[in-house]
């Protein structure tokens, strides 16, 4: 028979000091373990939500990012003209592209932070549909005009709508302002390919990177192998979710090692205080267990109690870690991406997978704190502990 | 003196407690070293700046290149006294995951510069007689099991193409702060291979100003000079360049703070509990002492003493942990360019751990010191 489970709520009620002590370091450890998960997924999320299933971008072979890569006219052409590629009411949905990072100084500090330039043509918006203009305009090509992502806009100084912006020599406008669903795109500035290759003085005619709308779901191998043959083709394809994931994979692996460091040191140190809360209250127990065992119930139930009192301890614990670490859900913050060299905002998230991990890994720690306490309260001798009256 | 026995029978009357509370200070403070080292990885760039040392980059970015010919309009600036120019290679090792900084450097100029970076004569003989030597630092040749006289193969990012490279040197540094994982090889072979666009570009420049010479005005008159060409230039002083770097990588600082005051709060309340608990379960013995002629201050002090001595047999064994842990190297594999334990963290963990013992033990102490002799042995 097992024991009824007020009689742990009493117990817990009843030690409510050293309670407070392990719920707060279960606590602890939960809330970075959720915060630095967040991070690691929002990181992820902001470039992988980049990217479209439904596109395919093309780049130079061996190129690892679309800062080193080239695609030249005739190779546009070529992909213009595939008929993987969806057409639209006027023409290929294909869209080149040119990036240059500029340094611009951020709103926060002053200090000068590197924004990604993102050259393109008005089909940009139709290949990537998930960009959305929500203030002003987009602007015109053959004009010195610019469109902000909306982090891009917070981050950094005098980009706002009206803006007049000094790049390269030449002053341009900020005649509008667009939302990509809080993806990379959102933390660059669109711009005129043709304008930024003259300003940069880059050779005209060359893009880095083309995103062209697929025509069907295997139209990323077929246009792949299409390729593959053609010798003017030196050029990789990718779905254009794979780039993005890749590009993220650095800095996703980077955050979680060291937040999972820590997290794992700080849970040691949970462990412990619960170790220390549950022994203390077994020690102080003795009588009150060897009662217990008089009255009948078998080490079995005794074992379960416990377990289930630092379960308990634990999952408060861990219910106050997550609800420490929900603010921070949405929260925009902004670091360097090594793999695109350039400064990327993106919002923490608290998902309802990440909140799950916090619960599991502090019911672990409570499992690990509370089962030898548990075995000893079992193995306490009862007459031995009943003399002691 | 003569107290130990007792100190020692009281740390020892409840073992596990006793091991658990240790455990606990070990844990944090080994969580603290880490958090230290982590912080110090992503300074190490403004660390080991050199104070005389300018980075002379394009306005419009780092990516965007420099005209060699720059070097003799540089060198002619009144204040630079030596200077020397690289590129970035952005090479990939096997795998894109493999992730180290490649630069094309100067071989004749660049340790003149960068004087910290320590490299055998002979082997530094043998990268200037080969066109395709490479140096590299020890924290990569390490990692990646390169020794001298290996043929190492990178695959061209910007650069397109496959290049390969003879290792000829293993460099090392003067302070733990500097970069041990750069791979170096002869700025001549990159324009000899790279394609026609190349056209003679530089990443940057790296200039050394004379001593007394003030490092403002050298900026200014470098920048002057290129003012309204088709390649302006930013001059700054390599900290103020690291740091707008650490800057960008966010606020490390900030979690830093955080997670360590959680830490520390939660080690506050575990050490207190332990001690209030313990002194609780010797209210009795504690009167005794009191009756058999222990002044108010002694008790105060005994208490004092074994909540401090926990503080500091845990806080020692969790710094020790955590230099052994940074000397085993950096976990990220290569994402760190340096992890290493500062000395001022060691003082610092030190500090925190002594302080924690007293703040810990002050309240139980206290109501150890306060005890009524009569009322506590009633209550046997």
């Amino acid at each position: 028979m097992a024991l009824p489970l007020i009689y742990n709520f009493e117990s817990v009620r009843v030690r409510w000091a050293s309670t407070v002590v392990a719920v707060l370091g279960i606590a602890g450890s939960v809330g970075v373990f959720v915060a630095m998960l967040a991070l690691a997924r929002g990181f992820q999320a902001a470039l992988v939500s980049s990217g479209s299933e439904h596109n395919a971008m093309v780049r130079r072979a061996g190129a690892t990012s679309e800062m080193d890569s080239a695609i030249t006219l005739e190779q546009l052409r070529a992909i213009e003209d595939s008929t993987e590629v969806m057409r639209g009411a006027d023409g290929p949905l294909v869209s080149p592209e040119v990036v240059v990072v500029a340094a611009l100084p951020l709103a926060k500090t002053g200090t000068d932070a590197m924004v990604q330039l993102r050259g393109v043509s008005l089909k940009a918006l139709a290949v990537h549909d998930k960009v959305k203009i929500v203030n002003g305009r987009f602007f015109t090509p053959g004009l010195f005009e610019l469109t902000v992502g909306k982090n891009a806009k917070n981050a950094y100084r005098g980009v706002a709508v009206g803006d007049e912006v000094k790049l390269g020599g030449t002053v341009w406008k900020v005649v509008g302002s667009f939302d990509a669903g809080g993806s990379a795109f959102d933390s660059e500035i669109w711009l005129d390919a043709n304008l930024l290759n003259a300003t940069y003085q880059r050779p005209t005619g060359i893009h880095q990177s083309v995103a062209a709308r697929l025509a069907g779901d295997d139209a990323v191998g077929a246009l792949e192998r299409r390729f593959a043959t053609d010798p003017r083709m030196k050029v990789r394809v990718e779905r254009e979710t794979d780039y993005y994931k890749r590009a993220s994979q650095q800095m996703t692996t980077f955050i979680t090692v060291l937040g999972s460091l820590v997290a794992l040191v700080m849970a040691l140190g949970a462990v412990f205080a619960a170790l220390n809360t549950m022994y203390s209250a077994v020690a102080e127990r003795s009588r009150e267990i060897a009662t217990i065992r008089a009255l009948g119930f078998g080490e079995g139930a005794v074992v379960l109690s416990f377990v289930i009192e630092a379960l308990l301890v634990a999952l408060a614990g861990g219910i106050v870690g997550c609800l420490a670490a929900l603010p921070l859900n949405g929260l925009v913050t902004q670091t360097l991406n090594f793999q695109t060299f350039s400064h990327l905002s993106f919002a923490f998230r608290v998902t309802p997978e990440v909140v799950g991990w916090g619960i599991a890994f502090a019911l672990f720690m409570g499992l690990v704190g509370g089962l030898p306490p548990a075995v000893r309260a079992a193995r306490v001798p009862v007459v031995v502990a009943l003399r002691d009256l | 003196m003569k107290f130990l026995p007792l100190l020692f029978a009281n740390l020892t009357r409840r073992k596990v407690r006793t091991t658990l509370t240790l455990g606990s200070f070990a844990v944090a403070l080994f969580l603290f070293c880490l958090l230290v080292t982590i912080r110090a990885a992503f300074n190490s760039g403004i660390d080991a700046a050199g104070a005389d040392r300018m980075l002379v980059i394009n306005k419009v970015s780092l990516i965007q290149p420099l005209p060699i010919a720059y070097r003799e309009k540089l060198q002619r600036v009144p204040g630079v006294q030596d200077l020397t120019y690289a590129n970035w290679f952005g090479g990939v090792y096997q795998d894109e995951k493999n992730f180290f900084a490649q630069f094309a450097i100067d071989a004749d100029t660049y340790r003149t510069v960068y004087s910290e970076f320590i490299v055998p004569p002979d082997q530094w003989q043998a990268f200037l007689a080969d066109k395709q030597g490479a140096v590299i630092g020890k924290a990569t040749a390490d990692r990646y099991g390169f020794k001298i006289g290996d043929r190492v193969p990178l695959k061209g990012g910007g650069f397109p193409g496959d290049w390969e490279f003879n290792v000829r040197g293993i460099y090392t540094a003067r302070r733990p702060s500097d970069d041990l994982t750069q791979f170096w090889f002869r700025w001549d072979y990159l324009k000899e291979k790279a394609p026609p666009w190349f056209a003679n570009q530089v990443g940057w420049y790296t200039v050394r100003i004379a001593p007394g010479s003030d490092a403002v005005k050298v900026a200014k008159s470098i920048d002057e000079i290129f003012a309204n060409s088709a390649w302006e230039t930013r001059t700054q002083t390599e900290s103020a360049f690291m740091a707008s770097f650490a800057e960008q990588m966010g606020n490390v600082e900030f979690l830093m703070i955080a997670i360590g005051s959680v830490v520390f709060f939660t080690l506050l309340l575990v050490t207190g509990n332990t001690m209030a608990t313990s002194v609780r379960e010797r209210t009795g013995e504690l009167a005794i002492l009191k009756t058999v002629g222990f002044t108010d201050a002694s008790v105060l002090a005994l208490v004092m003493i074994e909540s401090v001595l926990l503080a500091a047999i845990g806080g020692a064994l969790g710094i020790a942990a955590g230099k052994g842990f940074t000397l085993l190297g950096d976990p990220t594999k290569g994402m760190l360019v340096a992890f290493y334990l500062p000395a001022s963290g060691v003082a610092a963990g030190a500090a925190l751990s002594l302080s924690v013992g007293v703040i810990a033990g002050l309240l139980p102490a206290l109501t150890a010191m306060r005890l009524q002799v009569v009322d506590a042995l009633r209550r046997l």
